[in-house]
């Protein structure tokens, strides 16, 4: 992958993003794509340029833009579209299409991604790849459709039943969208999961002027294909690093794929020992590889006295807050995580080390703050500020701004 | 049936893996099975080609035991996963196998989608008028007024046809037959499978050791015999007055139409005009 704010593999580190993202740069390379484009569009643009060949999908606002373009864009490549009865339908058609060996789609909200929750826990017990987007509208139920909200936290981490593990990122801008959505694809290829992107309603619909990254500079992971022959092929081979390849249907294969527990060729079993194998291969693909997985931009945190720790679109209002507030020679800094699950453990753990008080802000009533206060259990005097919202209204810098003022 | 030998039909099953079988003694899904198995033996259609997907309960079982590629899905979803593998490999066979809950309750939206797209699934639906899975609670086919461990005082609701509901959706073709019929089970199978379509095959059969206690239907051979008494052809159904007919399984092809185009046939010539359209350069744009 081409960011500059992936982890690298070693410690759990971060890195600083000097640049804003107020004013787009005035085209100078005639060779860099200039485009205006809207975050769903980046979503379709990116999973095309991915590879994608098969999306199933039902509409709902405000994420049908991405099953619209789609629609358009698919059969002109030959990959399959198709609209399905409901969303339940819809992420089952993209799993057995990727067990087909298709790179598959599915884009949703709230209502979309509750009925979905079965299929996206049948995946991740059958490490199954595919990608979910979720354009998060305000809830619960039918909730406010077309208005923002960061309500999926939690769902997007335990919505489905048992224990499962869960991918979930969350870009802030429509550039960043397009380039998760191409993270999206290469981390469910790589470790054999269902990975969902969380949109907020406003980055799904708006426009913005980005620059196309150079498809060069990506790095395409496709999944890894069996090399045996077909009977010693086990569907759940695992190495060290708990990643196995994955055979696909019709190429003379014959596997088993079950949502019972199962063993390592795929056959159901309820043996103890190995139902433990398979929950244990489930976890530790995520943990151990957290590095590779865990994304987090740091913003102006080297001397920050006070934080913010804030994701999607509300990170952008707390960068609009913490620049002002800097002007001011408030010591206040920005922490973001471009991957919400697994949770960035050590790098909040480092935050909360050198800052006194963390201020988060979310559209809901509160579900990553109880992340960032489990953290603040190991430090006694860490003080979390809260500003939460859960009416349809964004966050503004100005409330941010002056959460900040009043800490420092 | 005579056709294909008992050693023939274990080269088609993961016969030293996965047997004994999960099924009770006098169930009439290992009749089924082997009546499939019989049918694609005799068609030679090769082991890569064939994709079995289940959902949940008895019946969906199945494609654990059979050497083909094979997936077990959630309940009453297989249709759709069926339809994500189909819409992405048409050139494979994709069966589904499914009971009368997976596929008329929970999973009847995706029963009659698929139905209405005409993709080309064979669907066998064995309808054993119960959820045996889990101890024998009423089904969309429970008949009225019969007994279930959750209609104690027998069942009110009215039952599915569910050859009529095929037929209703847009299924084209569309069969109905018995565990005790094997042989026609076999023919009708491999007519589906061969028909470019959706294709639903209704398999009536015996759960006696639910069902059939609870109802008081007797022992498995009598349940069998009961299904060879009050079924009927679909030919003789024509010639019979309506009184000789009522109540009876009426078995047979109940509607074959080879006129409407399937599915992954149409979204492949959607492909192809566009391609056209795109080389011949009337749409630049594209």
């Amino acid at each position: 992958m081409g960011e500059k704010k992936i982890i690298p593999k070693g410690k759990q580190k971060t890195t600083t993003s000097k640049k804003t993202l107020t004013k787009p740069v005035k085209p100078k390379d005639p060779q860099k794509r200039w485009v205006l484009m809207q975050g769903n569009e980046a979503v379709a643009k990116a999973a095309i340029e991915v590879g994608l060949n098969f999306f199933a999908g039902y509409p709902i606002t405000p994420s049908t833009e991405i099953a619209e373009i789609l629609s358009e864009e698919l059969p002109l490549r030959g990959g399959s579209y198709i609209q399905m009865e409901d969303e339940i339908a819809s992420i089952c058609a993209i799993i057995g299409a990727s067990l087909a060996g298709a790179k598959a789609l599915t884009a949703t909200s709230g209502p979309g991604f509750s009925l979905m929750q079965e299929g996206i826990g049948f995946a991740k017990i059958t490490e199954t790849p595919c990608v979910v987007v979720n354009v998060q509208r305000a809830g619960p139920s039918t909730g406010l459709p077309t208005k923002p909200s960061q309500g999926d936290m939690m769902q997007s981490r335990w919505g489905s039943h048992g224990d499962s593990p869960a991918i979930v990122l969350y870009p802030d801008s429509v550039r960043e969208t397009y380039e998760l959505t191409i993270r999206a694809f290469n981390l469910s290829e790589k470790y054999r999961t269902c990975v969902v992107l969380l949109l907020d309603e406003v980055l799904g619909h708006m426009r913005e002027a980005i620059c196309l990254p150079d498809m060069s500079k990506f790095r395409i992971v496709n999944r890894l294909k069996p090399t045996v022959p077909p009977e010693w092929y086990k569907h759940y081979d695992e190495d060290q690093k708990y990643l196995s390849p994955l055979a696909s249907y019709g190429e003379g294969y014959r596997f088993h794929v079950t949502g019972l527990a199962h063993d390592v060729y795929g056959f159901p079993t309820n043996k103890p020992i190995e139902v433990a194998t398979m929950m244990k291969r489930l976890k530790k693909k995520i943990t151990q590889n957290i590095r590779d997985i865990v994304q987090i931009e740091s913003f102006m945190m080297e001397d920050a006295k006070a934080a913010v720790f804030a994701v999607g679109i509300i990170a952008r209002a707390a960068k609009s807050a913490v620049l002002a507030a800097r002007k001011e020679g408030f010591k206040v800094g920005l922490l973001r995580p471009l991957t919400i699950w697994p949770f960035p453990d050590d790098a909040v753990r480092k935050m909360l080390k050198n800052v006194d008080t963390v201020i988060v802000p979310e559209m809901n009533q509160g579900q990553l703050v109880h992340e960032v206060e489990r953290l603040t259990k190991e430090k006694e005097d860490s003080d979390i500020k809260k500003i939460q919202k859960a009416n349809g209204e964004l966050i503004t810098p100005n409330e941010i701004y002056k959460k900040i003022k009043k800490v420092l | 049936m005579a056709n294909v030998s008992q050693k023939v039909v274990h080269q088609y099953l993961r016969h030293n893996k996965k047997f004994p079988n999960v099924w009770c003694a006098g169930c009439s899904i290992g009749i089924v099975l082997g009546s499939i198995i019989r049918g694609i033996a005799e068609l030679d259609i090769p082991k890569d080609d064939i994709m079995m997907v289940s959902g949940i309960g008895c019946s969906s079982r199945m494609p654990v035991y059979v050497d083909f590629n094979s997936l077990h899905t959630l309940h009453g979803r297989p249709i759709a996963f069926a339809t994500g593998i189909k819409a992405f490999k048409p050139h494979m066979k994709v069966i589904v196998i499914t009971g009368d809950g997976d596929a008329t309750a929970i999973g009847g939206n995706h029963f009659i989608h698929a139905a209405r797209r005409n993709i080309d699934l064979t669907v066998v639906v064995i309808n054993n008028h119960i959820y045996g899975m889990t101890g024998g609670q009423y089904s969309p086919t429970t008949p009225s007024g019969d007994f279930a461990s959750t209609c104690p005082y027998g069942n009110i609701d009215s039952p599915f046809n569910i050859c009529n509901l095929a037929i209703g959706a847009g299924a084209t073709y569309v069969a109905r037959s018995t565990a005790f019929h094997a042989l026609e089970v076999q023919n009708l199978f491999k007519e589906a499978i061969l028909h470019h379509g959706y294709s639903v095959l209704e398999v009536i059969s015996a759960c006696p050791v639910i069902y059939g206690r609870l109802n008081k239907k007797g022992s498995a051979s009598r349940m069998m015999e009961h299904m060879r008494d009050n079924s009927i052809s679909v030919k003789a159904v024509e010639k019979l007055p309506p009184e000789q007919t009522e109540n009876k399984i009426i078995r047979g092809v109940i509607k074959h139409d080879t006129n409407l185009p399937e599915y992954t046939a149409r979204y492949a010539q959607l492909v192809e005009n566009l391609r056209e359209k795109r080389d011949g350069g009337r749409n630049e744009d594209v």
